[in-house]
């Protein structure tokens, strides 16, 4: 196995309870190359396990391997996309990507190079002087897909990146996402409560339950890898994976407004943009 | 004009209360005779060796206070406490210490810098977000690298507002270091007006000070800051 996670548990201070689980025995297998989500509620500590795996977070007991190196600290081949772009907003969009190459040892103008095809990838190549706040919320998201991707990690962590996002760039991205996946064979752990979006565009959708965070079930999905467009196999899973969070769901909503509220069980709960799970 | 009007008018010998026309030509022959100029050069220099020193000082104190809890309980109370003394009080300290001299005055003036120096920085320094730190470390980042390409730069807004603080802060260390120590300078010719009962030149001297003052505020922090704002997309 390429990514291990073997027998993770995740504790924080709570100043009430003490301490309070968040990851509760979490063991995890991911093939090179897979694109693997994972969903459920907020709070299940779906966040945690990306920021352990990036070695930003440390583990209370179990750990995690990289094909075969326990994972100890930050590094250049994990590289994370977070839910805002985290650019540094006094480097041009080109001094931001070459950034991580330049620490690698990569000469300027080899830096510059990679940073210029990899720009041209995701499709910023007019925008390459530019300072970030001059950019849309989606091209600086793109800006940072851009600068993990250009790192080549071993790993691409994405903690909600779409999140902060409209619904079109959204979508837009989402192609774009599975274009570079196929194109560069990536690695790519994706955290989402958006049930649609891990179901459009993954090969494996972990489910998580909550509190403490615990693996529930995990489903494989085989279509999406060329289509964006939701299918009926798609709508059936999503229709599972909602079913399986929905006592979840009640289990957080319960602890946050008090033990009366009940969960209104409505077999497919959809908005008016139909993303499934964003009332998660 | 309502200066001109008032003194020509009012009831006070021209030494005490001189009109706008004599304290410009105080100034322009002060500034002729090279008076004024070596004054402004001696001011200038001790100002600027002083708040260079406070500066760096500042930075390092800051960083140590950031870097570790222990030094922000100890240190950092004590540059709070450090921060409320006006930088003058140290002069009769400083006199016993090096002697009535130059360095006595670069003392305060460094002293009257460093402690908000040390405060805008550490809190700079505190100020950057925790995204910036996580994207630069899952980068590679790390020790000095981490320091001069994410903390620094991203604690620039903040940096800047306390260079300007400490630049005010110093030179009125530097004026008062002057009126009291002597040997040249700004302050030295504010203290030599005073006991010839020459007020158009202490006139001409606050003008003086006035000047250099806006001059660096618009022409050096304010240009700064603006290009910073440009950058970042702040204003």
């Amino acid at each position: 196995m390429y990514l291990t996670i073997d027998g993770i548990v995740k504790s924080f201070p709570h100043k009430e309870k003490g301490h309070v689980k968040v990851l509760d025995n979490i063991s995890l297998d991911v093939e090179k190359g897979q694109f693997v989500s994972i969903v459920g509620p907020s709070g299940c500590g779906k966040s945690t396990l990306l920021y352990l795996i990036a070695g930003l977070e440390k583990a209370d007991q179990g750990e995690i391997r990289i094909a075969g190196k326990v994972v100890t600290d930050p590094g250049p081949d994990r590289v994370v996309v977070f839910q805002q772009d985290g650019l540094f907003p006094w480097l041009t969009v080109l001094d931001n990507v070459t950034y991580g190459l330049r620490l690698k040892g990569l000469s300027k103008k080899q830096a510059e190079d990679k940073a210029r095809e990899m720009l041209k990838m995701v499709h910023l190549s007019n925008f390459i002087d530019a300072y970030p706040h001059q950019l849309s919320g989606g091209m600086k998201q793109r800006v940072a897909i851009a600068r993990a991707l250009v790192m080549e990690p071993a790993i691409l962590l994405m903690d909600e990146p779409f999140a902060a996002l409209d619904e079109q760039t959204r979508m837009v991205l989402h192609n774009e996402l599975l274009e570079i996946w196929q194109k560069t064979k990536v690695t790519i752990f994706f955290v989402t409560h958006n049930i649609r979006e891990a179901v459009l565009l993954s090969e494996k959708i972990v489910v998580f339950e909550t509190r403490p965070g615990r693996i529930k079930e995990i489903h494989s999905s085989t279509t999406m890898k060329d289509g964006i467009m939701p299918n009926d196999i798609t709508f059936h899973l999503e229709k599972q994976i909602l079913a399986s969070l929905q006592g979840e769901i009640e289990k957080v909503l319960k602890e946050e407004m008090g033990d009366d509220y009940i969960f209104k069980t409505n077999p497919l709960h959809r908005d008016s943009s139909g993303d499934m799970g964003s009332h998660i | 004009m309502i200066w001109e009007v008032t003194s020509r008018l009012s009831s006070l010998p021209d030494f005490m209360f001189p009109s706008l026309s004599q304290v410009l030509q105080t100034l322009y022959t002060g500034i002729v005779s090279g008076q004024i100029m070596t004054a402004i050069l001696t001011s200038m220099s001790r100002l600027l060796i002083g708040f260079t020193i406070a500066t760096v000082l500042g930075l390092f104190l800051g960083y140590l206070i950031w870097r570790s809890k222990l030094v922000e309980d100890t240190l950092g109370f004590l540059i709070t406490a450090l921060q409320s003394i006006p930088s003058i009080v140290w002069f009769p300290l400083a006199i016993i210490w090096f002697g009535l001299n130059d360095f006595s005055i670069l003392f305060i003036v460094t002293i009257g810098a460093t402690w908000t120096m040390t405060i805008n920085a550490t809190s700079g320094f505190k100020n950057v977000p925790r995204l910036y730190q996580q994207v630069a470390k899952t980068l590679g980042s790390g020790g000095f690298h981490f320091l001069r390409t994410v903390i620094m730069p991203a604690s620039v807004p903040q940096l800047i507002a306390g260079l300007r603080i400490a630049w005010a802060f110093s030179w009125r260390a530097l004026m008062a270091g002057e009126l009291l120590g002597g040997g040249g300078g700004l302050g030295y010719l504010l203290e030599m007006g005073r006991s010839l009962g020459q007020m158009d030149l202490v006139i001409s001297v606050m003008l003086i000070i006035g000047v250099i003052g806006t001059i660096m505020d618009n022409l050096v922090f304010l240009r700064l800051e603006r290009s910073v704002q440009k950058k970042w997309g702040i204003s």
